[in-house]
């Protein structure tokens, strides 16, 4: 058995992953990121429209501040954010993108040179720092150079199975070698999980393939709970039938959304700030629009316009969306409006941390010594019930920093423990089976029917009828799963096995969405119940819980939200 | 409607060598106006063949994954539509690995030695930026001249595509080139001299460029990469 050891494990290199390995080779030098695509393929570089911080660098942001900030994402989160997580983010938010600048991002520029700044909804200024609309990708590769100067350890294409665990606290993982087959074990003194977010479970999605919300499912095995994970955000515009995402800079630079008739109809939903309101509203207001007949011919799109703007602001500012609508739609939105629907997103909710990053336990007050979660993956909650765009690369950065600080300094302390044989032998033989399966059914099938119905079930609208149709067929989608069957019985470089086993972490954490959702009698920002259409504050201002027990059930607790100091 | 797919084929755990392997594919004729490449290989591996291997993510042009070599051009599988490939009924696609590297498995290339090469330009902001509380200035037009090369999605098909590194494992290659430009013609850094040891290189650095322009055509975020890299020979002449 191949073993390997480093003081602190980072899993998932995106924004998140490379933030946090940059701040702990800093202090430790012994950081490794094992991430099961190569890296600079993680999600975060599909990122575009921007990043949040009060800066204040242009005229009509001159009077921002980080509470204004704070104040627009707990009102965005509708009331769900924590508070003290909340003021960490936008306190720090100024500092750490002067940090990104210094990494050498190239953030696009006021004529004075200084960093600009362009709006975005939910945000009362202009706080978005943006690279055009590639900013997701031009954080990313300033942290991968960063890591390469660090002298980083990168492990790309393993695919991490497990974690090892003991007593709440972690000695390494096992993984996967992609492209050897082989099993390898990771020791080291704390694991930072940093995989990213869930929304393949999806069918029409922005995020990339593997999005498959990995640490998710390995959390759930481990008896970890997933925080909030009924709000599932759904953007507003996906590039009609794939999903690829067109910015909400689109609309912070002035683009208009038309239903069939030609009409504006956010104006409906929301006098005042139109396209510019938090995504839970416009996506709510798209939705009926479809549902009451009046997408584009009836179908199930509406319109971003943006014909109105000059040709110069939208090649200058959002070269990427008129690139991509050119080539994936054939429309140049200099003269035609893009073709867009809702598509899921983000989760707001994940693995529960505290403000430093470690990941929270089944019992309430129980933090795990070593193991941590940040990004998309974890749950601090800075997001609540809606996150704001352009807040999650912050997010990212913020607590990616946050948690790579803390991590080294608590490996310091810890030794890596001693390999623990069973979960490598139990991984072993799993492997083992789903290879030399007899099984009918091929992970792919099972993967579009989990789609279909977290898609038609668990979508923008919700109600118990669906919930609990959803939760019986992830039932009986898990039962299949026993079933399975992988065609390539190869071992080197078997991406069938790898969506095989995703699709495992798919299962687990899809059930818990579904539970959570079912659970939540009211609605709130994401989450909207038409059987229970209002907010409740006196019974459901709290985040949600959910875990595996030891029996193998889900049970659901309820924490308050921090109020802050 | 049917196409036929010729992709190349090699499992490490049986096959000598690598092969052609044909494969019909049907489409609605009204699918070939929204399929592309990457869509087909993956409808051709879920339905058909499931040991059939390649790399994929985001779908769009921006993870950089998917670059094969596709009816003998190097291309991101995911930007490359049906419709700009097949003439019709019966029309063929030939469906490759990126050439120069070697193959793990089918169209699955070992790209190790590309990064490493990238690596040895120091691929980072050199300077004392990281001193200053403040945003270090740059004008608009400071970041327009890095702007186009600050795209590159690391796919490998400019280097794949050049004759040089096919010959020179040890030429670091266009893309390398492309990233050592984008930082050192950033005007916040101060690395251009710590860069210059391995581009002015006589095996591996800027001189074993021929100007043939194959990586310029292969790149599809449309990078001026010869334009980059003739600005290096410059810079290393000292003007």
């Amino acid at each position: 058995m191949k073993t390997v050891e480093h003081q602190l494990l980072i899993v998932g290199g995106g924004a998140a992953g490379l933030r946090a390995a940059i701040e702990a080779q800093e202090k430790i030098d012994d950081v490794a990121v094992i991430s099961k695509v190569r890296t600079l393929r993680s999600h975060s570089v599909s990122a575009q429209g921007g990043i949040a911080a009060s800066l204040a660098n242009i005229e009509e942001s001159e009077a921002d501040n980080w509470k204004k900030h704070l104040n627009d994402t707990i009102e965005g989160g509708v009331d769900l954010v924590d508070r003290d997580a909340g003021e960490i983010l936008t306190r720090n938010a100024g500092r750490n993108v002067i940090e990104l600048e210094h990494m050498g991002v190239p953030f696009s520029r006021t004529d004075k040179g200084k960093l600009d700044q362009r709006p975005f909804g939910g945000h009362s200024m202009p706080r978005a720092l943006y690279a055009a609309d590639r900013t997701g990708h031009a954080i990313v590769y300033a942290l991968y150079g960063e890591n390469v100067r660090h002298e980083t350890a990168f492990y790309d294409e393993y695919f991490v199975l497990d974690l090892m665990t003991g007593d709440n606290s972690v000695s390494g993982l096992v993984a996967y070698d992609i492209k050897t087959g082989e099993l390898v074990v990771f020791r080291a003194g704390g694991i930072i999980l940093a995989t990213g977010g869930p929304s393949q479970a999806y069918e029409l999605t922005s995020s990339g393939k593997a999005s498959t919300g990995d640490g998710l499912g390995i959390a759930l095995r481990n008896g970890i709970p997933l925080e909030d994970m009924e709000f599932i955000q759904f953007h507003p515009t996906g590039l009609k039938a794939r999903g690829i995402l067109i910015t909400e800079a689109a609309r912070g630079e002035g683009g208009y959304l038309r239903n069939d008739r030609g009409e504006r109809f956010m104006k409906e939903y929301e006098p005042e700030s139109v396209e510019l309101a938090p995504r839970d509203r416009v996506v709510r207001g798209m939705q009926r629009e479809i549902n009451e007949g009046r997408g584009i011919n009836g179908e199930n799109y509406l319109h971003l316009d943006l014909t109105h703007l000059p040709e110069e602001k939208i090649s200058q500012k959002l070269p990427t969306i008129r690139e991509l609508s050119m080539n994936f739609a054939g429309i140049d939105p200099v003269e035609r409006p893009i073709p867009v629907q809702p598509m899921a997103h983000y989760s707001m909710g994940g693995i529960p941390t505290d403000t430093r990053g470690r990941v929270q336990g089944k019992e309430e007050g129980v933090t795990w010594n070593n193991l941590y979660a940040a990004g998309e993956a974890a749950c601090v909650s800075v997001h609540g019930a809606n996150r704001l765009g352009t807040n999650s690369l912050q997010e990212a950065i913020t607590f990616g920093k946050r948690a790579g600080r803390f991590a080294a300094e608590s490996v310091r302390k810890n030794h890596a423990g001693d390999v623990d044989r069973t979960t490598v032998d139990k991984y072993e033989s799993r492997l083992h089976s789903l290879l030399g399966g007899e099984g009918s059914v091929r992970c792919y099938e099972l993967r579009d029917r989990l789609k279909q119905t977290m898609t038609g079930k668990c979508g923008v609208f919700r109600t118990r009828h669906d919930l609990e149709e959803a939760l019986r067929q992830i039932h009986e989608l898990k039962e299949d799963y026993s079933k399975l069957t992988v065609e390539d019985s190869g071992k080197k470089f078997n991406t069938e096995l790898k969506t095989a086993l995703e699709l495992k972490n798919m299962l687990d954490y899809s059930e818990v969405i579904v539970e959570a959702a079912l659970a939540r009698k009211e609605s709130r920002g994401s989450h909207f119940r038409t059987d229970f259409p209002e907010r409740d504050d006196a019974d459901w201002l709290v985040h949600s819980f959910i875990y595996r027990s030891s029996t193998g059930k889900l049970k659901r607790d309820y924490r308050p939200v921090s109020p802050g100091t | 409607m049917e196409i036929k797919f010729e992709v190349s084929r090699y499992n490490p755990e049986k096959d000598e060598g690598s092969y052609y392997q044909e494969f019909s594919f049907s489409i609605e004729s009204d699918e070939l106006e929204e399929l592309t490449v990457l869509d087909s290989l993956i409808r051709l591996k879920e339905e058909k063949e499931g040991s059939l291997t390649f790399r994929h993510s985001c779908g769009h042009g921006s993870c950089g994954s998917c670059a094969m070599l596709i009816d003998g051009e190097n291309r991101l599988a995911c930007k490359t539509h049906l419709k700009d490939m097949v003439s019709g009924e019966g029309s063929r696609i030939n469906i490759s690995p990126l050439p120069g590297f070697p193959v793990i498995k089918d169209l699955v290339v070992d790209l190790e030695s590309f990064f490493s090469h990238d690596r040895g330009v120091k691929p980072y902001l050199i300077g004392d930026a990281g001193s200053r509380a403040k945003e270090e200035l740059q004008t608009p037009e400071e970041l327009e001249r890095i702007q186009e090369v600050t795209q590159c999605i690391m796919c490998g098909a400019c280097t794949s595509s050049c004759p040089t590194y096919w010959d020179n494992k040890k030429y670091l290659g266009p893309a390398a080139f492309v990233r050592a430009f984008r930082w050192s013609e950033d005007s916040r850094d101060e690395g251009e001299s710590e860069r210059m040891d391995a581009l002015d290189d006589k095996r591996g650095g800027v001189w074993g460029c021929n100007k043939i322009f194959n990586c310029t055509e292969a790149c599809p975020k449309d990078i001026d990469t010869v334009g980059a890299i003739e600005s290096l020979k410059r810079k290393a002449l000292g003007f």
